[in-house]
């Protein structure tokens, strides 16, 4: 790898980024993806390069320092030829990514976080890389490798230390399973592509629409807002264009039943938003698919241009004169936030993901404050099936309020992890019978921002009515401490809060703090009821649900499972934060002191 | 007959496109605010104008008015969340007010005093945030930014310039200039720039007219902040019944 400021840029790296502003036509709006192959085709984004681009967008480059910062994947100064991120999420810890971290680190001589001296390799830590059914994951360079164990990680110490490039390393490493162990409605789904839009082009725009109503069909994205609602409101929103946009950032930590119907149901996801084209009067819509996914991007491509091929996509769809709609993926970058459908606009218009002000909400104000509506991807699917069932048909699946099916991630500790698919109505203790869970203490429905489920709760049943869910079904059984689950979401939550508002930006980093002072055996009791004070302020007045939700982990596991904290505490009420100690322990060590006075192990 | 919402109880008047904060303070009314400022489009992140509307938290800077809301500001509950609010802001920077050029004329301490915050509440954060004294006439002191966007604003809305911006993400994000050197003195900013006339804390300073007031002579050691607000909000609108930093007015 070469230092920043010797990266050649002659006349060939000029040409190259030439062609690839003009693919972009030399859109502003495509900045994040501009920078996204630039990080793809240099390792970094380097610094001369920020200059240039700067000047062929016509934009400040300070602004293009401020979007690259942004994500967590794209990096501003050099960062190793093979950049490691090991999966950090509390499934990837239970299956032993800590160690196997710390053997990597230690092969290859480098701490966490570090970009080794050579400049070969750097070793750090991201967000639930969405494989949490075959980990613990890493990614490398952006792609994803599975099961990772002692053998797997030293095979990939040699390949760095060999400089193999990453095309001739096993395929073995980088493959993906599906892991589908219960199907219904949705991953039985035979449909021919283009099958459900031939009969709704011949019914009309504005019957899909009402069928969507009558299926009572709501998102799948954990919100539950009706599709059909919102199709309409869209449909009904002045505007020079509408757009679609597909949510596949799908970020929540235990979640990974988008990236399952993105390799088996693909055509069905396009299908859905085709529909909706029609319905709301759309030419143009968006796939956005998280970064870690980016394994998915070429197959997804090949199926976008066979369903151009069919006239499934495209001018004139399938003969319609005047039905124009074609469908372009974006990629995220590492910035869980941008699953909050006003920050993933904002990513779109190559922004920092920031949530926006509302109202205006995105079905009026969305896409360069044109009419948006943005589904995620399980909820496009089912609006396919719903409309080839027909509502009365579809409503009789699930519950009254909560109708269809709804596939479920399930992962920790059980002898199937993988994805589910049940109707809406199943309780969690069917769930963890299906899969093969025993002794469970508790499960997490929904994610970190969703719900922890103790033992007198199982009888719940996953819906509208009861347990909301994106889909996360987190399992853990008797030897996990639930005290350190709640502390690595508290962790996750502090990584990817945007930093807009003071509540979130701050309270996050505060609570943070708190769970690892508890941890290290400082806590007392004071320190819990100041996480109550501290929910009260981010609950109340945070921007967005990251901040709204941050502190739910703790609430919860503190309601079932406070034991947990109490035997961590000290017996006192109070005990200062400030360590003086460890504040006097770097001084130590420039003085030449190593002995046990000198506390040096309290330096980070 | 203009439309109007109850604040605390009384009736406030609203122009169509105010938002609750700007018909308040028109009105006479205060509302605690940071990083809303009455000559630009309200930004909502400081979160320090939250009220509380039919039983919902909302931030009033960036909620439209409507007829008929019933807005609860001045009470206990509220200002408790905005004295964590404050402690946060002071827990996050480098905050020292006794050696501090702005004491006396900031926003943050003066909201501090008013809102009685009398101890920092949480663990400090120290961030280590190095000076710019690059530039022959601007200091800059991060130590004091409180991320409001303010300089970000004002640099690109009315001084055409885009000479800050933020980077960096959650409790990471910091203000940056635009320059390839990442330094002041290679940007056209300029003593005259809205930009050095909008921060509320002490981040932008010019130089060489440290302490020409006396502490204890400045302008929220005269009146507090509450009373002072009220001054600075617009209470005129143009002919055509819009008021200048209105949401939605181009």
């Amino acid at each position: 790898m070469l230092p920043d400021n010797e990266i050649r840029f002659d006349a060939s790296g000029q040409a190259w980024l030439d062609q690839l502003v003009q693919r972009h036509q030399s859109r502003a709006s495509q900045l994040l993806q501009i920078l996204r192959e630039i990080q793809e085709h240099f390792g970094h984004i380097p610094h001369r390069i920020v200059t240039e681009l700067a000047q062929k967008l016509s934009i400040p480059r300070a602004r293009i320092e401020s979007v690259a910062s942004f994500y967590s994947f794209l990096h501003l100064k050099p960062h190793g030829e093979y950049r490691v991120l090991f999966s950090d999420n509390i499934t990837d810890r239970m299956l032993g990514s800590l160690p196997l971290m710390e053997l990597m680190c230690q092969q290859l001589w480098l701490q966490p976080g570090k970009v080794s001296e050579d400049g070969l390799v750097s070793i750090g830590t991201t967000s639930c890389t969405g494989m949490c059914d075959q980990g613990p994951a890493l990614l490398i360079n952006g792609r994803s490798v599975t099961k990772l164990n002692h053998q797997r990680v030293q095979e990939i110490v040699q390949l760095i230390r060999n400089r193999t490039p990453l095309a001739d390393w096993p395929a073995d490493f980088f493959r993906v399973e599906d892991n589908i162990r219960r199907s219904g409605l949705l991953l039985d789904s035979a449909l021919a592509p283009g099958e459900l839009l031939r009969a709704a082009l011949s019914s009309g725009a504005l019957n899909v629409v009402e069928s969507i109503k009558a299926s009572g069909l709501r998102g799948r994205g954990g919100a539950g807002y009706f599709t059909g609602l919102k199709w309409e409101a869209c449909r009904n929103a002045q505007g020079v264009e509408h757009y679609v946009v597909c949510n596949a950032d799908e970020g929540e930590p235990g979640t990974f039943k988008d990236r399952v119907l993105l390799t088996r149901q693909p055509d069905l996801v396009f299908e859905g938003m085709t529909l909706c084209a029609l319905a709301v009067g759309a030419k143009k819509g968006f796939l956005y698919l998280r970064g870690e996914y980016r394994y998915l991007l070429e197959p997804l491509q090949a199926v976008l241009q066979r369903r151009r091929n069919d006239k499934l996509l495209g001018t004139s769809i399938l003969g319609q004169a005047g039905f124009d709609f074609d469908i372009e993926i974006h990629l995220g970058a590492g910035a869980y936030i941008c699953g909050e459908e006003s920050a993933l606009i904002e990513s779109l218009e190559g922004k920092r993901g920031v949530p926006r002000n509302r109202p205006p909400f995105p079905v009026t104000h969305g896409y360069l404050q044109q009419p948006t509506a943005v589904d995620n991807v399980e909820t496009f699917c089912q609006a396919v099936l719903a409309l080839h069932m027909g509502a009365e048909k579809y409503r009789a699946i699930g519950t009254a309020k909560s109708t269809g099916s709804k596939l479920i991630s399930v992962s920790g500790d059980c002898q199937r992890p993988g994805i589910y698919e049940y109707p809406f109505g199943v309780s969690v203790r069917e769930i963890l019978r299906d899969c093969g869970a025993v002794n469970t203490l508790a499960v997490q429905v929904s994610g970190p921002s969703g719900v922890c489920v103790a033992e007198s709760e199982f009888d719940r049943r996953l819906g509208f009515e009861d347990l909301p869910t994106a889909g996360a079904f987190m399992i853990f059984d008797d030897s996990r401490d639930l005290f350190e689950v709640a502390r690595n979401f508290v962790h996750f939550f502090a990584h990817e809060s945007c930093g807009f508002c003071t509540p979130c930006r701050v309270g996050t980093s505060i609570l943070k703090q708190t769970m690892d002072k508890i941890a290290a055996g400082h806590g007392t009791r004071y320190d819990l009821s100041e996480v109550e004070n501290l929910d009260r302020v981010l609950q109340t007045t945070s921007h967005c649900g990251l901040g709204r939700t941050a502190c739910n982990p703790v609430l919860h596991t503190l309601k079932h499972f406070r034991p947990s904290y109490e035997n961590k505490l000290k017996s006192l009420m109070f005990s200062p934060a400030f360590d003086l100690d460890g504040s006097l322990a770097r001084a130590r060590q420039m003085t030449g002191r190593n002995d046990a006075g000198a506390h040096l192990k309290e330096i980070e | 007959m203009k439309e109007t919402f109850l604040l605390d109880g009384s009736t406030i008047p609203f122009e169509p496109g105010q938002t609750v904060i700007q018909a308040a303070l028109a009105a006479g009314h205060y509302i605690p605010h940071l990083c809303y400022h009455p000559e630009f489009k309200p930004h909502g992140s400081c979160k320090l104008c939250t009220v509380k509307i039919n039983g919902r938290t909302v931030a009033s800077c960036t909620m439209p008015a409507e007829a008929g809301l019933q807005v609860e500001s001045e009470i206990e509950e509220l200002n408790a969340l905005r004295r964590s609010l404050v402690q946060m802001l002071f827990a996050e920077g480098n905050h020292f007010c006794p050696s501090c050029e702005k004491s006396g004329n900031c926003l943050l301490q003066a909201l501090g005093y008013d809102l009685e915050v009398h101890a920092t509440g949480f663990r400090h954060l120290y961030p280590d945030r190095p000076l710019d004294a690059s530039h022959p006439d601007i200091l800059l002191d991060f130590n004091r930014c409180i991320l409001c966007e303010l300089c970000v604003r004002a640099s690109s809305e009315v001084d055409g310039k885009n000479v800050f911006a933020l980077s960096g993400r959650g409790i990471t994000k910091h203000l940056i200039v635009n320059a390839e050197s990442g330094k002041l003195s290679d940007t056209n900013i300029s003593l005259t720039d809205k930009a050095m006339q909008v921060c509320p804390v002490g981040v932008i300073l010019p130089k060489r007219v440290g302490f020409s007031v006396p502490i204890g002579e400045r302008r929220y050691d005269q009146r507090p902040i509450s009373a002072q607000a009220l001054d600075d909000a617009p209470r005129q609108t143009d002919a055509g019944g819009n008021c200048a930093a209105c949401e939605g007015t181009p």
